[in-house]
């Protein structure tokens, strides 16, 4: 038969193109780049202070000033802080501003609180059970994203113990106050 | 002049290898990857350190960069039961194809006067209509009244895991601190002060605490 003397002529493997094939396989990997998402989500957890209206206010501030931290979040994610709680009217506490930054920004000013509290420490001016604590009130103009990353400021730093808190009159004065002062 | 004789070559190349790479690349993918979950709102989350896995059966709020609520339920079963509950306390009347519509959707972002209407509606249009959908009326009181969002928490809590299921937040970066708030004081009003944030991971950086503690022990999963 000629059909066979065809076949038996020709030698070696059978080719088969496998172009479409190629183009079938990048055609399904973008489609799977576009529809999944390659990072998992992840939690943070949180835990606000326990807040009950009937709570009294001696039971409250029990915060020593020496180991107090207030930040205060503002807007175009600047950080105002300032040392101890801010509650004595006559002598207000020196505030000074930095920004969310690896270097020279809220990270080296809460590394050296928790030198400093250390120090204190071992000076006796602070109790061997005192620690550093960090006080965070955001104020309007901040955001979400200023939160959760002070919060993470916190978890990279190991500050111990720290809350968010409303903001009061006298700490939006403070920012006011340090505005007038540098206007940036 | 002599000519050159170039050998003949046949221009077919072997695609077997490429073909090789190709579905090893889409192995790949399929593995590694998942599906991007069905959301209401487009939100960016932040990003932090923590490594921790988001509990399972939770709850979320989502929270868009305008500020507009969302809530959702990771649970089918609760999820029929929370209908349930608040078609019968808000006399919604809803049919049980409204209420299937809710159990099979993604969350919803709208206040109780409108949720009939909204589930009356197909999928695609219900996907349209969050574009635009007011989000769940929420402020800083535990009033039931105005405070839809408490609620929703309470009753979600009440159905699902016997009240220990857990609260994750997916907030927007840009939404304002005053937004996020309303949420927390209303989740504080019910008593819920540990929760969680929804973020996407970031390295540690390097030579702080965190990444001193994390090269001691490995991060538990």
């Amino acid at each position: 038969m000629a059909e066979l003397e065809v076949k038996g002529g020709k030698k070696g493997t059978p080719r088969i193109d496998l172009t479409p094939m190629v183009d079938l396989g990048f055609l399904l990997i973008t489609f799977f780049m576009f529809t999944t998402t390659m990072s998992k989500p992840k939690a943070m957890e949180i835990q606000m202070p326990y807040k009950d209206d009937k709570l009294k206010d001696e039971d409250k501030n029990k915060i020593k000033n020496d180991e107090a931290l207030t930040l205060l979040l503002s807007k175009d994610h600047r950080i105002y802080y300032y040392n101890g709680i801010g509650d004595d009217p006559t002598n207000p506490p020196k505030v000074e501003v930095t920004y969310f930054k690896d270097k020279d920004g809220i990270r080296d000013v809460l590394i050296q609180k928790k030198k400093t509290v250390q120090s204190l420490i071992s000076q006796g001016v602070l109790g061997a059970k005192d620690k550093v604590i960090v006080l965070i009130k955001p104020d309007d103009n901040s955001t979400t994203g200023d939160l959760i990353d002070i919060l993470d400021e916190m978890t990279i730093n190991a500050i111990p113990v720290y809350a968010v808190v409303d903001i009061t009159p006298v700490d939006k004065d403070f920012i006011k106050a340090t505005e007038a002062v540098n206007p940036q | 002049m002599p000519k050159i004789k170039l050998p003949r070559k046949s221009t077919h190349i072997d695609m077997t290898a490429m073909c090789d790479v190709a579905f090893l690349l889409l192995t790949f993918f399929m593995l590694a990857t998942k599906f991007k979950p069905d959301e209401p709102v487009v939100v960016t989350t932040p990003a932090s350190t923590s490594t921790k896995q988001i509990p399972e059966g939770f709850m979320q709020i989502t929270l868009d960069k305008d500020g507009r609520i969302f809530f959702a339920v990771d649970n089918i079963n609760a999820k029929r039961d929370i209908i349930n509950q608040i078609n019968d306390d808000k006399k919604l009347g809803l049919s049980s194809v409204e209420m299937q519509n809710f159990v099979n959707g993604s969350g919803v972002g709208v206040p109780f006067s409108q949720l009939k209407s909204y589930l009356a509606l197909a999928p695609n249009q219900r996907a349209d209509y969050d574009k635009k959908a007011p989000g769940i009326p929420t402020d800083t009181t535990g009033d039931f009244t105005t405070n839809e969002l408490a609620y929703w928490v309470q009753t979600a809590r009440y159905h699902v895991d016997n009240g220990k299921g857990r609260i994750a937040i997916k907030a927007d970066g840009k939404a304002s601190y005053p937004n996020i708030s309303k949420v927390i004081s209303t989740l504080g009003k019910q008593k819920v002060f540990r929760f969680s944030f929804i973020t996407d991971m970031k390295g540690v950086p390097p030579g702080t605490a965190l990444a001193a503690e994390r090269a001691g022990k490995p991060a538990a999963e």
